[in-house]
């Protein structure tokens, strides 16, 4: 369960933001997760409220975007969508490829509010 | 005018909202204290592995006998973690080379500044390689850059040949991959060697898979081989002002951002 560890680094990341704006809250967190990237975002969930609790982002609303799979082919140079348990080319089947998304854990937006004097 | 009711402003005071685009990995963070922890290493001419497995696969079995056939060569240290118990610092330091022991209590992974303060307690200067190793698990340790350079999995025979289907993340993210415990194959139906490398290449990895058993001396040979070759290479490389970078520094196509390290007096008390 190292989500824990990753929301916390969420957390710190989403506050430094907040504060760099004089935001009073965070309300909305989006995330980009990629299926390879070793987060399971229910577990996520799950620790965010822990991660978060008494800082600008406690109730902040955390959106999960799963990034699919794809691979680009270094031997036909086709790219190819990709499953976990195998990521070779589904055109020529070539084990030698390159992952083009589906291993980011990424904050992408951040949504806060803004108290007007 | 309040935004949200039309009330006065001396009633209560308005709130707007406002979006901001990041685009920044979560762990840049961890990964900034990686990349220092990699420069430090790489200033005093350290090769650094991070060994990862699952919980008795033989990560420091194979420490042992790398130690014993190795430490006249080269000067070794080892960062073990565990959740509990020195046990394996004191394997290590039988065999009369330092070991610092994290003991991470109920965290399932070692992170980067872990390894910073435990590179506080070794004599850096008197060390050519250093072995981390990792808390066995196949899940977590996958998910953190500590700053060493490459990354070792293991996989005991007696694990299965289908792991690395079941676990990509961790296997995805090996330099090398060492089929350890072989000489229990002749007692196991679960484990072909060929089939065991399949798998890893179906996630697109290229990194070499060596086979052997610390039980059996002469199939230790191609491991040590690629030891010394790497030490070279590492050797190589910094003389050109590079390093070994290990393989989960992420690919994926939002993450082109680079992190870069700044000193920060916080991660140093």
């Amino acid at each position: 369960m190292h989500e824990l560890s990753i929301c916390n680094s969420l957390v710190s990341q989403v506050t430094k933001v907040a504060q760099s704006h004089h935001a009073s809250a965070v309300t909305h967190i989006y995330l980009n997760v990629g299926l390879l990237s070793g987060v399971e975002p229910q577990l996520l969930q799950q620790a965010f409220p822990f991660a978060s609790a008494e800082t600008l982002a406690d109730n902040a609303e955390l959106h999960i975007s799963m990034e699919p799979l794809e691979v680009r082919c270094l031997e036909c140079f086709q790219t190819s969508k990709v499953t976990m348990q195998n990521l070779s080319c589904s055109h020529c089947q070539s084990w030698k490829t390159q992952l083009l998304s589906g291993d980011e854990l990424t904050l992408a937006r951040v949504e806060l509010k803004i108290d007007e004097d | 005018m309040c935004i949200t009711c039309g009330c006065s402003p001396s009633k209560h005071s308005a709130s707007k909202k406002k979006v901001v685009d990041v685009f920044e990995k979560v762990l840049s963070n961890n990964d900034s204290l990686a990349a220092r922890n990699r420069l430090i290493l790489d200033q005093h001419n350290i090769l650094c592995f991070n060994l990862m497995s699952s919980p008795g696969s033989g990560k420091t079995s194979l420490l042992e006998v790398t130690i014993e056939q190795l430490k006249d060569q080269y000067r070794i240290a080892v960062i073990e973690g565990d959740l509990e118990t020195e046990n394996d610092a004191k394997r290590i330091r039988d065999k009369g080379v330092p070991a610092i022991q994290i003991v991470t209590g109920s965290a399932c992974h070692l992170e980067a500044d872990m390894v910073f303060s435990a590179l506080q307690k070794l004599d850096l200067p008197a060390i050519d390689l250093l072995f981390i190793e990792n808390v066995g698990n196949l899940v977590c340790p996958a998910s953190f850059d500590l700053g060493h350079h490459q990354n070792i999995t293991l996989l005991s025979t007696t694990e299965g040949d289908d792991k690395p289907a079941k676990y990509p993340v961790m296997f995805r993210a090996a330099d090398i991959c060492v089929f350890t415990k072989t000489d229990l194959l002749d007692y196991l139906d679960d484990f072909d060697v060929h089939q065991a490398e399949i798998n890893l290449r179906q996630l697109a990895n290229t990194a070499p898979c060596i086979p052997l058993s610390t039980r059996q001396p002469q199939s230790m040979k191609a491991w040590f081989d690629l030891l010394v070759q790497t030490k070279l290479q590492h050797q190589q490389k910094l003389k050109q002002q590079k390093t070994f970078l290990p393989k989960m520094q992420k690919e994926g196509k939002t993450l082109h951002k680079e992190t870069h390290y700044e000193p920060t007096s916080t991660v140093l008390a």
